[in-house]
């Protein structure tokens, strides 16, 4: 029998190669050198890595936009519009939080480089996952990505928390993994194939006289999902991992968590399983009304601004799977502008958090926040944009992000699900309106000031800057997500 | 004797439900432990069945993926338990009661 080895379409996985071989530099540089690497060197290896890869992102562009969307490595990794701006914007979260987590690092006296690597290595298997092709390529990214970042939430020794949250993330990531995994032995098994179009294709020809096992299978992926992206009920470690991290892992978290979770979820859902929309729709929907109502009634009562923000990405995530539920091109790229907009809104936020809990990253009650605006005005109002713009006010870009995804489930036939995704935005609004109204108002016990460094500043400026300019010029953003789906290969 | 494959298939999801069961009830990190590697080889099991039954190779390929991933996870699941085990001198999960809500 002669063996075939497949043909690799290196492009393609250029920005996964950067990612992994950047970790793996530091690995060898950090292993070699006489004494400790100095972090400048650690946080510019992962900015020089994270801008290549935004640079092979835009050759990755160039190449859809002359030969078409493309699978390679044996069908097992696509190259479409829709990898390259989810790989764009993952790219893009982690230069930001390098630059918090340098700052981040100088204060809280962390040195060595192992910091990095994990953040890099974690990412590469974010990227992984919006290229995956096939479900054993999903599970692989999404245990890179979850490995790492166990580690990463850990990396506070001085905090207790931090090694618990570890421990609760790394049990449920691990039963969600294991349920995951199982859900592809049985598509498997009911379809033939692990790969994401032989199954699509399979289904679309053949007619299941015994669609149980599909149906388990289905159902057991979207669990493992679910608890990735923290929906209602699979949310519970959210919470607790997000307040135990190191706040700049916790921005890490929200951010390329939600946008590998989501690239793969969609490609699962709509490519693969797309002849079965009347089958999932039903799940989705209640796990859509759960993850909204809960999400923002429990964020009402938290008094850790952590905890707050951790329900409220829970809220978020029913959201942008409002996008899913649609079904359609256009619910597909509602969901893509929403994970664009989201991913820097809340790594700037997560930065102004860091800022805030001082020396010790302990400070995180509301009340440290009582009249932050009066002391330094611009902290506050960046603080008061990011929070207006996750709450979805008008001028900035959380509102198209949320009209778009509601629009898309309307469009789809779904009013009751889009209203009651609407009430939850009603009771989101009350906890982020009291978190900016504490911002500027005058009584209660003075915080101190914080010194705001320049590297944590840049990125809060840029997060806002996003906010406000595509907030009021949403077009290029809605034409890029439009487009990144329309080439959608099934 | 030939087994038929849905016994396989059944003593796999039996396996898989005894870890899930484990994981949910049992209280220590290091059981909680193991119940996920049980899980994940009732999985691999599943999947050789499979690619028997459907005389495919590519099932048994995926089974050397799953028990790399399994390996990685216990290196970093070790570590994290001793380094709350350093901290408490316990691993048991009732006793994480910092972090509530």
């Amino acid at each position: 029998m002669k063996l075939v080895i497949p043909s690799i379409h290196y492009l393609a996985i250029l920005p996964v190669l950067i990612f992994f071989g950047a970790a793996l530099a530091l690995v060898l540089v950090s292993a070699l050198a006489r004494g400790k690497v100095p972090l400048v060197v650690a946080t510019s290896t992962v900015v020089t890595a994270a801008v290549a890869s935004l640079v092979a992102n835009f050759f990755q562009w160039r190449c859809v936009a002359k030969a078409g969307a493309s699978v390679t490595i044996a069908h097992a990794i696509v190259l479409d519009d829709f990898s390259v701006v989810a790989s764009g914007v993952i790219a893009l979260s982690v230069i930001m939080t390098a630059l918090v987590a340098h700052d981040w690092a100088i204060r809280e006296r962390v040195s060595g480089v192992e910091f990095h690597i994990l953040a890099l290595a974690s990412s590469a298997g974010a990227l992984l996952m919006t290229q995956a092709n096939d479900l054993i390529v999903i599970f692989l990214g999404l245990e890179i990505l979850s490995i790492g970042l166990y580690v990463l939430v850990a990396f506070d020794r001085h905090r207790a928390t931090s090694s618990e949250a570890a421990l609760k993330y790394f049990l449920l990531g691990g039963f969600a993994s294991a349920i995951f995994i199982y859900g592809a032995a049985l598509v498997y098994g009911a379809t033939g194939s692990t790969n994401l179009s032989t199954i699509s294709y399979f289904l679309g020809t053949n007619v299941l006289l015994h669609p149980g096992l599909l149906y388990a299978g289905g159902a057991l992926l979207l669990v493992g999902f679910a608890f990735k992206i923290a929906a209602v009920p699979f949310h519970l470690w959210s919470p607790d991992v997000y307040e135990g991290a190191p706040t700049p892992v916790t921005g890490l978290m929200a951010s390329i968590v939600k946008v590998g979770a989501f690239a793969a979820l969609i490609r699962v859902l709509i490519s693969a399983l797309g002849t079965q929309l009347d089958t999932w729709r039903p799940i989705l929907w209640t796990l859509i009304v759960l993850t909204t109502v809960v999400g923002a009634s429990l964020a009402v009562v938290q008094r850790n601004v952590k905890r707050m923000l951790a329900y409220s990405s829970i809220n978020h995530a029913g959201f942008i799977l409002l996008g899913v539920w649609a079904g359609t091109i256009r619910g597909t790229a509602a969901t893509l502008f929403y994970v664009i907009t989201y991913a820097p809104i809340v790594v700037a936020t997560f930065a102004i958090v860091t800022l805030i809990g001082g020396v010790g990253d302990e400070h995180h009650s509301i009340e440290r926040y009582q009249g932050l605006a009066r002391r330094q005005p611009w902290l506050g109002a960046a603080l008061a944009v990011l929070l207006l713009s996750q709450l979805g006010a008008p001028l900035t870009t959380g509102f198209y992000a949320k009209f778009a995804v509601l629009a898309s489930v309307v469009d789809a036939g779904g009013g009751a699900l889009a209203l009651i995704a609407l009430i939850s935005a009603a009771i989101a609004a009350f906890f982020y309106l009291r978190w900016a109204m504490a911002l500027y108002s005058d009584d209660g016990p003075e915080g101190p000031r914080v010194e705001v460094p320049r590297l944590t500043g840049m990125v809060i400026g840029f997060g806002v800057l996003v906010t406000v300019v595509f907030g009021v010029w949403p077009g290029p953003l809605v034409t890029l997500a439009q487009h990144a789906t329309v080439l959608f290969t099934p | 004797m030939n087994v038929p494959a849905a016994w396989y298939l059944v003593l796999a999801a039996g396996l898989f439900g005894i870890g899930a069961f484990g994981l949910l009830t049992r209280r220590s990190a290091l059981i909680m432990f193991m119940c996920i590697e049980l899980m994940l080889n009732a999985v691999n099991l599943t999947f050789v069945t499979f690619s028997r039954t459907l005389n495919d190779i590519s099932g048994q390929a995926i089974v050397f993926f799953v028990m790399v991933v399994a390996a990685a996870e216990v290196t970093v699941g070790l570590g994290i338990v001793v380094s709350v085990f350093r901290r408490r001198s316990s691993t048991s999960v009732d006793e994480l009661s910092e972090l509530k809500g």
